[in-house]
């Protein structure tokens, strides 16, 4: 056992904790990044702010790929966050499953709607 | 270095309605827990979320509606109980946010004294809040 230590240590588990941390931040900032882009061309808009100008900061091809990757790392961000609190919170394994299954259908449910939303625009 | 004063009170097998409403949480615990409850709150109200983005960018007719949702209400929605709901998603998507920049910026500079734990965590709180309450007026017309 003496060499388990340090670098050397026998780590248990599923290996995904740093992985998940890292997109957790990863995807964080790449919302935060989105955000202060999608609100700077709505402030510093000319004109009356309505359908045209919202719509319009959709419509370029390079926005609806960004908005895509936006939602794939929301979706992602929420995954892990939402899966934190259920490991907290709830005990039980079955009902822990349960919610872990509907998390997924519930977040790949709302990312295929915006997705749609999104591409026949 | 922080040293214990005395050694911290432990608590074992907690009763919710008693001690939880009485635990007197620092500034940074608030932030923490309202971090995850904005989080919580906004997965469940994503399909929500995603109807606004639907309403308000498909067409014309679409986005009068989603006016017509905010000002009127829809269905057995009326138009306050959609603004109250759009408020707290501006309020969550705003902790959310701020707590989130507070924990990469603490992550990047490993920035982690009490005195910054606990003046960053109350500008946390306060920039939220006082933004909530800027947008709302907006919301519900008071400028």
């Amino acid at each position: 056992m003496s060499d388990a230590i340090g670098s050397k240590r026998l780590v248990t588990g599923a290996h995904y904790g740093l992985r998940d941390w890292l997109a957790q931040r990863l995807t964080a900032a790449v919302m935060a990044l989105f955000t202060l882009l999608v609100l700077v061309q709505v402030i510093f808009s000319h004109g009356e702010i309505g359908y045209d100008l919202w719509a319009g900061i959709f419509n370029p091809q390079w926005m609806r790929a960004l908005t895509f990757t936006v939602f794939l790392a929301l979706t992602y961000h929420v995954w892990v966050g939402m899966r934190d609190i259920w490991m907290d919170y709830i005990k039980p394994v079955g009902l822990r499953l349960a919610l872990h299954i509907f998390t997924i259908v519930w977040l790949l449910s709302c990312l295929g709607w915006a997705v749609q939303v999104l591409w026949r625009l | 270095m922080t040293e214990p004063v005395k050694p911290p009170a432990t608590f074992r097998n907690i009763n919710a309605f008693h001690d939880l409403p009485t635990y007197r949480l620092p500034a940074a615990g608030w932030v923490s827990i309202l971090h995850r409850a904005s989080g919580a709150l906004m997965f469940v109200l994503l399909p929500f979320i995603i109807w606004l983005f639907d309403k308000s960018v498909s067409s014309e007719i679409s986005f009068a509606k989603f006016k017509a949702a905010i000002n009127f209400g829809i269905g057995i929605y009326p138009g306050w109980f959609i603004r109250l709901t759009m408020l707290a998603l501006i309020w969550a998507y705003l902790h959310h946010l701020i707590a989130g920049v507070r924990h990469l910026y603490m992550d990047a500079t490993h920035s982690v004294s009490r005195e910054f734990g606990r003046s960053s965590a109350v500008f946390t709180l306060s920039a939220s809040i006082g933004l909530t309450v800027l947008l709302g007026a907006k919301l519900f017309g008071i400028y």
